[in-house]
Order: structure tokens, then C-alpha cells, then sequence
């Protein structure tokens, strides 16, 4: 798993459809206000085109995509991203969570739940990615 | 002498189940205790409250998704903490193996 594949279709396919897997995630992640979808199943899609560039081009050459040492940090930043919203909402005078009071102006309180929903999302996307990201790229490592 | 009693068990939990489901209201049941604006205990119900006002309040189509981030919030960021704490312990667990 460490070498790249040595098979040329595989290593232009992958090139080929790693973007288009993580165009289909971005849609799945900002569509889930509309359709069934949202930060899970897009921060999974999203992991999962960057695991196809590991499996394909190698670990020394996937690190150009994303590099290894950041997953675990950002997972946790995912998460804050999360309380934080919450936090915001609490410290404007609201409760834990309620996304009618983040102090944005230019917004009545729907648009503001519409908004915060999607910035929720946002930290559950980041989380779920580099939660998976980390997990796999750990195990190459003490694998080999 | 094991695997018949397996059997036996697998086919009895079976038909506890499906006794179980026999019992449970039609789909789209108005009348279901689950789909009345009152149930029976004299409780407003909260999913019928859902249905009427996740629009209106979160200006989002998808219902699933206000219950699941708006009503239910706390109980998503459970959920995301359940998985950002399950991959640091895999995290801290694989790397203690590295020579």
C-alpha cells in the first residue's frame, strides 16, 4: 500500500477521478439542505478521494494531495467548528445550539438556522474526513 | 446439540419479531398515536410539531436534515465527537505499535 501502483491505467484513472469524486462529495456536503445527504456521508466521499490517491500513487506522492500530519489536528478542528457554532449562539444570548441568535447581521432568524445548520455540517464534513484519513494513514504507517 | 438450539432460538426470536411488527399501525396512519397532534397521554407529539415547523423554521426543504441539525443538534454533535474520539484512540492505539 506504501509503493505506487505500477499499472499506468490505474494511475490516470485515479487522476481522473479524484476530482470528480470530491466535486460529487462538495455537492452531497452543500445539498444536504435539499436532499437526502449532508456532512457525513460528504466528508466521507471526501476522505474517500483521498484514500484512492494513497492506494494509487503511492504514500510519497499522495502527500502532494494531503499531507499526512494535519488529519488529526484538523478532525479536532472539525469538531470545534461544531461547538464553537453552538458557543456563538450561547455567548449572543441564546441557548447551546440555537442558531436564531448567531450575531450575523442581514439575516432573520430562518435564514440564521439555515445558515448555522450549514456550518455545523461544515465542522461534521472536516471531522468525518480527517478522522478517516488519520485512521488509514496510521495504519499504513505501522504497517508498512 | 448446539446448532439446532440456535436454530431454535434464531426462529423463536423470529417470530417474536414479526409478532412485534404485526402490531404496529399502517403506514401514514393518521390516527397512530405517532402522527397525532395529542397522544394518548395528553402530550403534544413531537414529530407531528416537526412536520408543521421545520420549514417555517429553518427555511430548509429537507426535513431530516433540521431535526438532525437544528432540533436534534446536541445529539449531532454527540455523534461527531463519538467518531473524532473513536480515531484518536485508533490514532494513539497504532501508533504505540511503531518500532
Amino acid at each position: 500500500m506504501r509503493s505506487a501502483s505500477t499499472s499506468p491505467i490505474i494511475q490516470v484513472a485515479i487522476r481522473g477521478l479524484m476530482p470528480v469524486i470530491q466535486l460529487v462529495g462538495l455537492y452531497v456536503f452543500f445539498h444536504g439542505h435539499y436532499s437526502p445527504g449532508g456532512g457525513f456521508q460528504g466528508g466521507v466521499l471526501l476522505a474517500v478521494s483521498v484514500l484512492l490517491g494513497r492506494l494509487a500513487l503511492g504514500m510519497e506522492m499522495s502527500q502532494l494531495v494531503f499531507r499526512t500530519g494535519i488529519a488529526v489536528g484538523l478532525s479536532a478542528v472539525g469538531v470545534l467548528v461544531y461547538a464553537g457554532t453552538g458557543l456563538t449562539a450561547l455567548l449572543a444570548g441564546g441557548e447551546f445550539l440555537n442558531y436564531g441568535y448567531l450575531p450575523f447581521p442581514g439575516f432573520d432568524p430562518p435564514g440564521l438556522r439555515n445558515l448555522g445548520i450549514l456550518m455545523i455540517e461544515g465542522g461534521v464534513t472536516l471531522g468525518v474526513m480527517m478522522s478517516l484519513i488519520a485512521i488509514y494513514d496510521e495504519i499504513v504507517e505501522s504497517h508498512g | 446439540m448446539r446448532k439446532p438450539l440456535c436454530l431454535l432460538l434464531l426462529f423463536a426470536l423470529g417470530a417474536l419479531m414479526a409478532f412485534a411488527v404485526s402490531g404496529l399501525p399502517p403506514r401514514g396512519d393518521a390516527k397512530a398515536p405517532s402522527h397525532r397532534l395529542v397522544n394518548p397521554a395528553g402530550a403534544p407529539v413531537a414529530g407531528t410539531y416537526y412536520i408543521r415547523h421545520a420549514y417555517a423554521d429553518a427555511r430548509t426543504p429537507n426535513m431530516v436534515t433540521v431535526i438532525l441539525a437544528d432540533y436534534r443538534g446536541f445529539d449531532t454533535l454527540g455523534e461527531t465527537l463519538v467518531v473524532f474520539t473513536g480515531s484518536v484512540a485508533v490514532w494513539f492505539i497504532l501508533r504505540r505499535r511503531k518500532p
